[in-house]
């Protein structure tokens, strides 16, 4: 797939992650795994630039005698979802198109 | 492998890095792998299902932007003496001079790779020119009665036409090789940086 594609793609997912309530990194890999696998490492970058973008907002809070850091969405993270949803509904109509073309010619 | 040999690992891997990004990672690493053993994992499965520490290393490095290693191998990790000052001054005639002409030679070697490319793709733009040319003259030739001089001028276009086309791909595939080419030599050098620290 096209990298920067892709990478639109992932920023969106792990914003989905944390859109309901606020999550942690190792919650984020697991809530994603059963439709996509995603290393640490590239949630790391991710999480990151979404941050720099403030589109979440890190905390970190006490936990079974650690530190955890939790991500929250902002409403800009939530605007950028919505645009996503936008965006592909466009795509899929285009989808749509591209692949009726294919199975009138078979 | 422990958490700690990992985290230590890690950290070795990555000492050209600014030292708040290596703590920042080193954090986040250390907070997947107690999560892991959290859920029930033993300590070394949690270490394995992170990855490993050189896939890891790679792939921050490959991340991270190029000016920032050099920054961070440029700043020294104590104060500098005065005398150290001097001496760097006084040297600047020598290592100033050395420094812009190591620089010079790996910008113009940059420079004569893409000449290259640019040159290819000029000898393209050519024969394709050479190929339209030639067939409209022919035409014109034969139109104006030179029948014979018009056929070997079209015979030529096409001939030209066909070259370039032949080469596009060559073209292509050189373009797509360089820029891979490009990539590698700035990961390498990146890896020479970081390289040096750990020695």
């Amino acid at each position: 797939m096209d990298i920067q594609l892709k990478r639109g793609l992932l920023d969106v997912c792990v914003l989905a992650a944390i859109k309901n309530e606020e999550s942690y990194g190792y919650k984020i890999i697991k809530d994603m795994k059963p439709y996509l696998e995603m290393s640490e490492s590239t949630l790391y970058t991710i999480l990151k630039r979404l941050e720099l973008a403030e589109m979440l907002t890190v905390r970190s809070a006490e936990h079974g005698g650690r530190l955890r850091k939790y991500y929250k969405i902002t409403p800009a993270g939530l605007n950028r979802i919505e645009d996503f949803k936008n965006e592909w509904r466009e795509v899929m109509s285009i989808y749509r198109f591209v692949t009726k073309e294919e199975s009138e010619n078979a | 492998m422990r958490k700690q040999e990992f985290l230590t690992a890690l950290k070795m891997k990555l000492s050209g890095l600014p030292k708040q990004e290596v703590e920042e990672r080193l954090v986040f690493y250390s907070e997947m792998i107690d999560d892991r053993i959290e859920e029930g994992q033993t300590e070394e499965d949690a270490v394995l299902g992170v990855g490993s520490v050189d896939d890891i290393a790679a792939q921050i490095i490959a991340d991270t932007p190029f000016l920032k290693i050099a920054k961070e191998r440029m700043k020294p990790n104590r104060r500098i003496k005065a005398w150290e000052i001097v001496l760097l001054v006084l040297g600047s005639p020598i290592w100033l001079s050395l420094a812009i002409a190591a620089f010079a030679v790996i910008i113009s070697l940059y420079v004569v790779l893409w000449s290259l490319i640019v040159s290819v793709w000029a000898i393209f733009a050519s024969l394709a020119a050479c190929g339209v040319a030639g067939v409209v003259a022919g035409i014109i030739f034969v139109a104006t009665g030179n029948t014979l001089s018009g056929v070997f001028i079209i015979g030529a276009g096409f001939a030209s036409a066909g070259l370039a086309i032949f080469l596009f791909f060559g073209c292509k595939s050189a373009t797509k090789g360089i820029i891979l080419l490009t990539k590698k030599i700035a990961v390498g050098l990146k890896k020479c940086f970081i390289k040096k620290e750990n020695a």
